[in-house]
C-alpha cells in the first residue's frame, strides 16, 4: 500500500516551496530532507533539547513536534535565514563567534533562533533574563557559560 | 616578526559554517531522495533466547529494500564484533554480533536490520517483524553481578570478565603497621556521554571503481576503516572513511564498529544505493554505551599528620553485557586514583563484571571521576578523623615539584609506566585556595548561619594522564596560491582543532593564519591515525602538525635560499613571505616557493606556466634532483614514550536547604595545569563544558534500570541533563603552566579535566554544609539528589539518636 501524499506550501526564509509529503512528515524532516535546509538539527525528537527550534511567524517552535502540514501559512525562519542577504552575520550569530558560544555546533542553530526571538521581545535583558532566555535549550559542550555571554553581547551589538 | 599565536585566544575558524547552518553532520550527508534509510529492531528484553524471527509481514511492505537477521550474515560479518583492546587480565572477553545470534543480553541489542525508502517506512517495517523470545532472568547492577546466582554469559563463571591487581609493596604489612586506619565503601552510578548528535553512518558504494565511501560520526575514522574492510572482505585501499562534523562525542563515539557501522556499508554494497542510519535519542540511550558504574572498598593506613602509609583499594566495575573496549575504564580508575599523591604502599584489585545492561565504553574522564571520588573521599575522611583542615592533609601527601619525573610504580592504560612528567601541586593548591577564598570561608559560613543558611566548601585534586600514544601524523602542503593545506587523521567533535592546529602551523611555518586550512578525520588525506580520546588531540596531532610544519619549512628555506642566493640560515618567513634577514628587498612568497618546488611539463595557469622545466631549476641538474621530491609538502609523525600528566584542583561552595535539602551552587573555582596553552579561550571552553558534565554527574544524571533490565529514563525528559539553570552562574578559572618535557610544544591534554573531580568536590562540600547540623554525616554515593540528601539526614539522625 502506498502512503497518501499531501500537497503543501511552506514559506521558509522568504522562499515559498511546494512539497508533497505524507501527513505524518515532521516539519524538521521536511526542512532537512525535503528542502535540504540541514542547519536545523534533531537532537531528541521529543521536544526537550531545542536543537530543532525554528521561528514560525517570529515565535520559536520545536520543528520536531510539528508536522510539515501544520506549518502551512506560517512564515518560517531557520538558521539559514538569520544572516543578512549580503551574508553579514546577525548580531546573535556575531556574538556567538566573539564569545566562543559554541563547540560542536550541533545545538547552535536552536540557540540562535531562540535568542533571536528572545532579544526581539526583550532587547536589553538583565543577566538573569539572559539566562532564562536560553533555559529551554540543551547544550552538552559549552556548559552554557559563553552562551549567556553571547546573549549579553548580542544585546550590546543591537543597542 | 609576526605575533606568535601560541597562547592567544584566537577566534575559531570553524564557527562560520556552524553559525550559518552550513555544518555537515552525518545526517546532512546525501540528502537526496535516492538515499535509502535504515532502522533497527532492538531487543525489548534484557536477557532472552531468540526462538524465532518472522519477517514475512515485512517482505511486501512497499518501499522496503532489505530485511536482515543474523541468518543473512555471512563470512566475517557472521563472526562476533572485534574485541578492540584485548588485555591479558581480560580472561573472559565477550562481544556481540552485528545482529543478535541466538541470544540477546541487553535491552536495545540489535536483532534485525531494515533498509527502506525513508526512515518512516523502515520503522513501519521494523514494527512488523515478529520475534519469539524465551525470556531469561537478567543480571542488573553490580550487586547482582557479584552475587552471581545467575549468569549473563553461561560460560563466564561468576560474571567476572576480568580480575586485575597491581601493587607497589606489601600493603597488608603496611596497613598493620600504620598508627591509624579507616575503611570506606563508595558507590558511583552509571551515566552516559550523551552527545546532542547521536550515532550516524552513511555509505555509498561506487561500482565503477570498486570503492566504498563511509561517512560516520566517529572518534576514529581509521579504526572504522580497518574494521569495515576486514568485515566486508575489502582491501583497505578500497575503503575511505570520512568523519564529517561531529555533534559531540565525549567518548561514546570511540567505540567501533557499532553494528550499524558495518551493516550500512554492507547494505550500500549489496543494494548499490546510498544508505544512511541515524540513531534516534531513545536508541542512543539503549544501544550506545554508558559509563561510571562502580563500587569501591578502601582501607587506608596513615599517620598523625595524615600521611598515606598504606592504601588498599578493591573495586567492582559494571561493564555491561559486552567488553568491546576492553578494560580501559577500570584500569584508568585503578591507576589515576592516586592523583597527585604518593602513598608508601598501594594495592588495587578490581573485577570487571558482566550485567544485562548497555555496555560500557569511556565517557569523558573515563574512570577518573570514580578514582578521584575514591581518593578524595579518603582524604576528607582522614582530615575528619584527625580534625585537620582538608587542604593540609592533601598537602602533606603531594608529590613535590622537585620529584618529577615521578614513577608511581604501576602500569598505565597504555601499557607504559605510570610516570608523571611534570607538575607543581603545592602551587595549584595555593591558587585554588585563593580563588575560592578557602581561608575566608569560616567567616562567610558564620555570616550565612546568622541568616539561617547552611553552606559548605569542598575541594578535590586530580592528575590526568593525557596524550596517550601510540602516535598521530600530519601532512602539510603549501599550494602555489600560498594556501597551506593541513591534514591530520585524528577526528574532531567540537574542540576547535581547526583553529588551534592552524595556530601551530602559522607559528612554525611563518605563514598567515588565514591561509591555513585544516582537515581532520578523513582517511583519504591521512590514512595513519589513532583517534580522538583521552585528551590526546592537541598533544598528539598538535605535535605531529608542528613537526610536519617544521619539515615543510626546511624545504621552503632550502628552495628559497637557492632562489635568493642566500644561506637558509639567513632567511626568515613572516606572514607568508620568505626574506633575507636584514635585506627587505630580497623576498619571495610561499606560493612562489611552491612553484619553484615543482618543475612541470605543462602550463595550465600562470603559476604552472612559471613552473615549467624551461624556466625552473638548474639546467645542469635533473629537474627533480636526487633525494628531492616535487611539491612543497611535509609529513611527520609524533609518537611519545608515555603519557603527559595534566593536573588540577576544583573547589565549590554550596548551600543546602535545611528543609528541602535542595543543593545550590554559590561558587565554583578551577585551577588547571595542562602545560603550555595553545588557545586559552578554547581551554576555558573545555573546562566550562567539563564542569557542566561534572555537575550533572554529581547531582543529576543516572541510568535508572529496573530489576528486569529496562532503562526507565531513556529520554531527555527523564535523564536529567543540565540546562543553564543547573550549572554554576560563572566559573572562576586560573591556570598554571608546567610544560611537558615529552613533546616539542610542552603541552598536555585539557579535554576531560573539567569533569574529573566533580563528584568528589560536591560530596566534600555537601558533607561540609551538613556537618554543622548533622555531625558525622558522610556522603558515600554519587550522584546525590535533594531527596537522597533528605533521606540521608533522616537516616543519620536515627543512627545517632
Amino acid at each position: 500500500m502506498s502512503e497518501p501524499l499531501l500537497e503543501v506550501q511552506l514559506s521558509v526564509n522568504g522562499v515559498v516551496h511546494d512539497l508533497r509529503v505524507p501527513a505524518r512528515r515532521l516539519l524538521s524532516d521536511a526542512l532537512r530532507h525535503d528542502l535540504g535546509l540541514t542547519g536545523t538539527h534533531v537532537g531528541c525528537e521529543h521536544g526537550v533539547c531545542g536543537a530543532c527550534t525554528v521561528l514560525a511567524d517570529g515565535r520559536p517552535v520545536r520543528a520536531c513536534l510539528m508536522f510539515a502540514v501544520s506549518a502551512v501559512g506560517l512564515n518560517l525562519t531557520t538558521v539559514e535565514g538569520l544572516a543578512g542577504a549580503d551574508g553579514t552575520l546577525s548580531n546573535v550569530q556575531q556574538a556567538f563567534a566573539e564569545c566562543h558560544g559554541l563547540q560542536c555546533g550541533f545545538c547552535t542553530p536552536g540557540f540562535l533562533t531562540t535568542i533571536t526571538a528572545g532579544l526581539r521581545d526583550n532587547p536589553q535583558p538583565t543577566h538573569e533574563q539572559a539566562r532564562d532566555m536560553i533555559a529551554g535549550n540543551l547544550c552538552r559542550c559549552t556548559g552554557y557559560q559563553n552562551i549567556v555571554k553571547a546573549v549579553e553581547r548580542a544585546a550590546e551589538l543591537g543597542a | 616578526m609576526t605575533t606568535r599565536l601560541m597562547g592567544t585566544g584566537v577566534q575559531r575558524v570553524e564557527d562560520q559554517r556552524f553559525l550559518r547552518g552550513r555544518g555537515r553532520y552525518a545526517d546532512d550527508i546525501a540528502v537526496d531522495p535516492a538515499t535509502l534509510h535504515a532502522a533497527v529492531l532492538r531487543s525489548p528484553h534484557a536477557h532472552a533466547r531468540i526462538v524465532d524471527i518472522d519477517v514475512a509481514d515485512v517482505l511486501d511492505v512497499e518501499g522496503v529494500h532489505a530485511v536482515w537477521t543474523y541468518d543473512d550474515l555471512t563470512g566475517p560479518m557472521a563472526d562476533p564484533l572485534p574485541l578492540l583492546i584485548p588485555h591479558p587480565a581480560l580472561t573472559h572477553g565477550r562481544t556481540q554480533y552485528a545482529l543478535a545470534k541466538d541470544e540477546v543480553n541487553y535491552v536495545g541489542e540489535a536483532v534485525a536490520f531494515v533498509v527502506a525508502e525513508d526512515r518512516y517506512v523502515a520503522e513501519d517495517a521494523v514494527g512488523r517483524i515478529r520475534v519469539t523470545y524465551d525470556v531469561l532472568p537478567p543480571v542488573v547492577g553490580v550487586e547482582a553481578a557479584r552475587a552471581a546466582d545467575r549468569l549473563v554469559h553461561e560460560d563466564v563463571p561468576g560474571n567476572v570478565g576480568a580480575r586485575m591487581e597491581q601493587s607497589t609493596g606489601d600493603v597488608e604489612a603496611a596497613l598493620a603497621a600504620a598508627p591509624r586506619r579507616l575503611t570506606l565503601d563508595l558507590d558511583v552510578e552509571r551515566s552516559a556521554s550523551m552527545p546532542l548528535e547521536g550515532r550516524g553512518t552513511v555509505a555509498r558504494w561506487d561500482p565503477d571503481s570498486d570503492r566504498l565511501q563511509v561517512w560516520t560520526s566517529t572518534q576514529t575514522s581509521t579504526g572504522v576503516r580497518a574494521v569495515v574492510a576486514v568485515k566486508l572482505g575489502l582491501d583497505l585501499r578500497q575503503v575511505d572513511v570520512i568523519t564529517p562534523d561531529v555533534g559531540g562525542g565525549f567518548g561514546v563515539k570511540i567505540n567501533h564498529p557499532w553494528p550499524e557501522e558495518l551493516l550500512v556499508p554492507l547494505a550500500a554494497r549489496t543494494l548499490r544505493r546510498t544508505v544512511k542510519f541515524i540513531e534516534d535519542r531513545r536508541e542512543h540511550f539503549v544501544s550506545s554505551a554508558h559509563e561510571r558504574g562502580q563500587i569501591h572498598h578502601i582501607e587506608v593506613g596513615f599517620d598523625d599528620e595524615g600521611r598515606l602509609l598504606a592504601l588498599d583499594v578493591r573495586f567492582w566495575h559494571d561493564h555491561g553485557a559486552y567488553t568491546p573496549y576492553g578494560l580501559i575504564v577500570p584500569i584508568i580508575t585503578s591507576t589515576q586514583l592516586l592523583g597527585p599523591y604518593k602513598p608508601d604502599v598501594y594495592r588495587v584489585v578490581f573485577e570487571s563484571l558482566y550485567t544485562n545492561t548497555v555496555m560500557v565504553t569511556p565517557y569523558r574522564g573515563a574512570g577518573r571521576p570514580q578514582g578521584c571520588f575514591a581518593m578524595e573521599r579518603t582524604m576528607d575522611a582522614i582530615a575528619a578523623e584527625l580534625g585537620r583542615d582538608r587542604t593540609e592533609v592533601r598537602a602533606v601527601n603531594f608529590i613535590q615539584p622537585d620529584e618529577f619525573p615521578f614513577d608511581q610504580g604501576l602500569i598505565f592504560q597504555d601499557g607504559r609506566e605510570l610516570e608523571y612528567d611534570s607538575g607543581d601541586y603545592p602551587a595549584l593548591l595555593e591558587k585554588i585556595k585563593t580563588l575560592v577564598g578557602w581561608d575566608d570561608f569560616p567567616a562567610f559560613r558564620a555570616e550565612m548561619a546568622a541568616q539561617g543558611r547552611r553552606v559548605g566548601i569542598g575541594l578535590a585534586c586530580y592528575v590526568e594522564g593525557t596524550g596517550v600514544g601510540p602516535y598521530e601524523g600530519a601532512h602539510v602542503h603549501i599550494e602555489t596560491s600560498g594556501k597551506v593545506k593541513v591534514a591530520t587523521g585524528l577526528t574532531t567533535q567540537g574542540q576547535g582543532h581547526a583553529t588551534v592546529f592552524a595556530q601551530l602551523v602559522a607559528d612554525e611555518l611563518g605563514c598567515r593564519f588565514d591561509d591555513v586550512e585544516v582537515v581532520t578525520g578523513d582517511t583519504r588525506r591521512m590514512p595513519y591515525a589513532v583517534g580522538t580520546f583521552a585528551s590526546r588531540a592537541a598533544v598528539m596531532s598538535g605535535s605531529a602538525i608542528h613537526l610536519a610544519a617544521r619539515k615543510t619549512k626546511e624545504k621552503v628555506l632550502r628552495i628559497a635560499a637557492e632562489a635568493l642566493e642566500a644561506s637558509p640560515d639567513d632567511l626568515q618567513v613572516v606572514d607568508g613571505v620568505v626574506s633575507v634577514k636584514g635585506s627587505p628587498g630580497a623576498a619571495i612568497d610561499l606560493g612562489t616557493v611552491a612553484v619553484l618546488s615543482n618543475p612541470l611539463r605543462y602550463a595550465f595557469d600562470e603559476a604552472s606556466k612559471a613552473a615549467t622545466q624551461f624556466t625552473v631549476g638548474d639546467p645542469g641538474k635533473p629537474p627533480v634532483p636526487e633525494d628531492e621530491e616535487p611539491g612543497l609538502e611535509g609529513t611527520d609523525f609524533y609518537s611519545p614514550e608515555r603519557s603527559t600528566f595534566a593536573s588540577g584542583m576544583h573547589a565549590v561552595i554550596v548551600e543546602t536547604d535545611p528543609l528541602t535539602a535542595e543543593i545550590t551552587i554559590l561558587k565554583y573555582a578551577v585551577v588547571h595545569d595542562c602545560g603550555r596553552l595553545i588557545n586559552p579561550m578554547i581551554v576555558e571552553g573545555q573546562i566550562h563544558g567539563g564542569v557542566a558534565q561534572g555537575v550533572a554527574g554529581a547531582l543529576y544524571e543516572r541510568m535508572v534500570y529496573d530489576e528486569s533490565g529496562q532503562l526507565l529514563n531513556a529520554s531527555f525528559m527523564d535523564f536529567l541533563m543540565p540546562y543553564v539553570t543547573e550549572v554554576p552562574d560563572g566559573i572562576d578559572i586560573d591556570h598554571l603552566e608546567t610544560p611537558s618535557p615529552l613533546n616539542p610544544l610542552g603541552i598536555k591534554g585539557a579535554g576531560e579535566a573539567g569533569v574529573i573531580p566533580s563528584a568528589a568536590v560536591f560530596a566534600s562540600a555537601i558533607e561540609d554544609a551538613e556537618g554543622l547540623s548533622s555531625p558525622g554525616l558522610t556522603i558515600t554515593a554519587m550522584p546525590i539528589s535533594p531527596s537522597e540528601l533528605f533521606h540521608l539526614r533522616l537516616a543519620h539522625a536515627e543512627e545517632t539518636s
